[in-house]
């Protein structure tokens, strides 16, 4: 198991310049800014559900860029058809990465489905994502840090993390700001 | 797999399609309704259109959002019973100010032969409107390539979102027995 400020940070370690994040709400959002603010980060405050498909719709549009989605497993239950959808648009530039701690980290660490027994690596693995990674350890996440730069996805991985509640850090709360440096960023590393 | 015969190409589809085109729409989102057939395969025979199957109509929003953080413009495509599912996930397009470009194919309005129906069709304007969304109704064949492009630019001029409902009485009723 991962403390998850230790384990985003070694995700985005050596970013390379061209890897953008769509942390999901709430924990991965602070865990992102925490590891240093960045441009290319679209944090988000809410769509709880729709981080997947944020990646996948930036993914799209421009397939010279990275896109790394970095989410919990709340958020992703809540939108677990998304990975049908991107399973069958197979984007070999996209991630998703899911911070499981198998609780509902925000509203008071109630437990989540995967505590439950539902395996996202299985359900991914189902919708036909072209690499799972079932993280186990620090080899195997330095090895993740790497495919986000330059692997082959559609790439799913799933790292276990500690179910605590680290001192928030919060990035820019405007939409329209973080929306707006985003659109920026792009233009710039996709020029 | 042959299309039932109620949903046979009509002109204002192929018009709204070229609208999409003039627009540059890059993707489209859609959870597949027989009124939105036609311009589902238009787009999947564009190679310069992503067309997207989606498993819920707020797939459809998200995925919207991050097109545009790529600079790409995107449509969504539903049933009026997908609203509902959206409701939430406009949230996201009125807290950034995205542009969201909706197309609705409506039930439960017009000649409904399935009751079940009517609860979502009757409410999906004001419930459209109450997310902050501009609302335009096509009723008849003509009104639809003006609408869509009155819609276009609302959504990708004023950073918001805009709908077009098309109405079953554009559509034409759903043959139940055959």
């Amino acid at each position: 198991m991962f403390e998850r400020r230790a384990a985003m940070a070694t995700l985005l370690a050596d970013r390379p310049k061209n890897l953008f994040v769509v942390p999901g709400l709430g924990s991965c959002t602070w865990d992102a800014y925490a590891a240093g603010d960045d441009d290319r980060n679209f944090y988000l405050w809410g769509a709880m559900g729709g981080a997947a498909m944020i990646g996948l719709g930036l993914a799209l549009a421009q397939p010279a860029l990275r896109v790394a989605v970095v989410t919990g497993d709340g958020e992703m239950l809540m939108g677990l058809g998304s990975l049908a959808t991107i399973g069958v648009q197979r984007p070999d530039n996209l991630a998703v990465v899911v911070f499981d701690n198998g609780h509902y980290g925000e509203t008071g660490m109630q437990e989540s489905h995967t505590r439950g027994g539902v395996d996202l690596c299985d359900v991914a693995r189902g919708c036909g994502f072209a690499r799972v990674l079932d993280v186990k350890d620090h080899d195997g996440l330095r090895e993740l840090a790497g495919l986000l730069a330059s692997g082959e996805g559609p790439l799913f991985a799933r790292v276990p993390i500690v179910a605590d509640d680290p001192p928030r850090v919060l990035p820019e709360k405007d939409g329209v700001a973080i929306k707006d440096r985003v659109r920026r960023a792009v233009e710039k590393a996709g020029a | 797999m042959n299309a039932p015969t109620d949903i046979e190409p009509k002109a204002w589809q192929d018009q709204l399609f070229d609208v999409l085109k003039r627009a540059d729409i890059r993707q489209v989102g859609y959870v597949p309704d027989a009124g939105h057939s036609r311009l589902i395969a238009r787009c999947k025979d564009d190679p310069d259109i992503r067309d997207v199957v989606l498993t819920t109509e707020e797939e459809g929003v998200a995925m919207a959002a991050g097109a545009w953080l790529g600079g790409q413009r995107a449509a969504l495509l539903m049933q009026s019973s997908g609203v509902g599912n959206c409701v939430n996930m406009l949230s996201l397009v009125r807290a950034c100010r995205f542009p969201m470009l909706m197309l609705v194919t409506m039930r439960g309005e017009w000649e409904e032969f399935n009751p079940w129906q009517v609860p979502m069709g009757s409410i999906v304007d004001p419930v459209l409107q109450l997310c902050d969304t501009h609302v335009a109704w096509a009723k008849t064949p003509g009104e639809v390539a003006p609408a869509v492009q009155n819609a276009v630019q609302i959504a990708f001029g004023g950073d918001r979102a805009a709908a077009v409902l098309l109405s079953q009485k554009l559509i034409g009723a759903k043959v139940w027995v055959k």
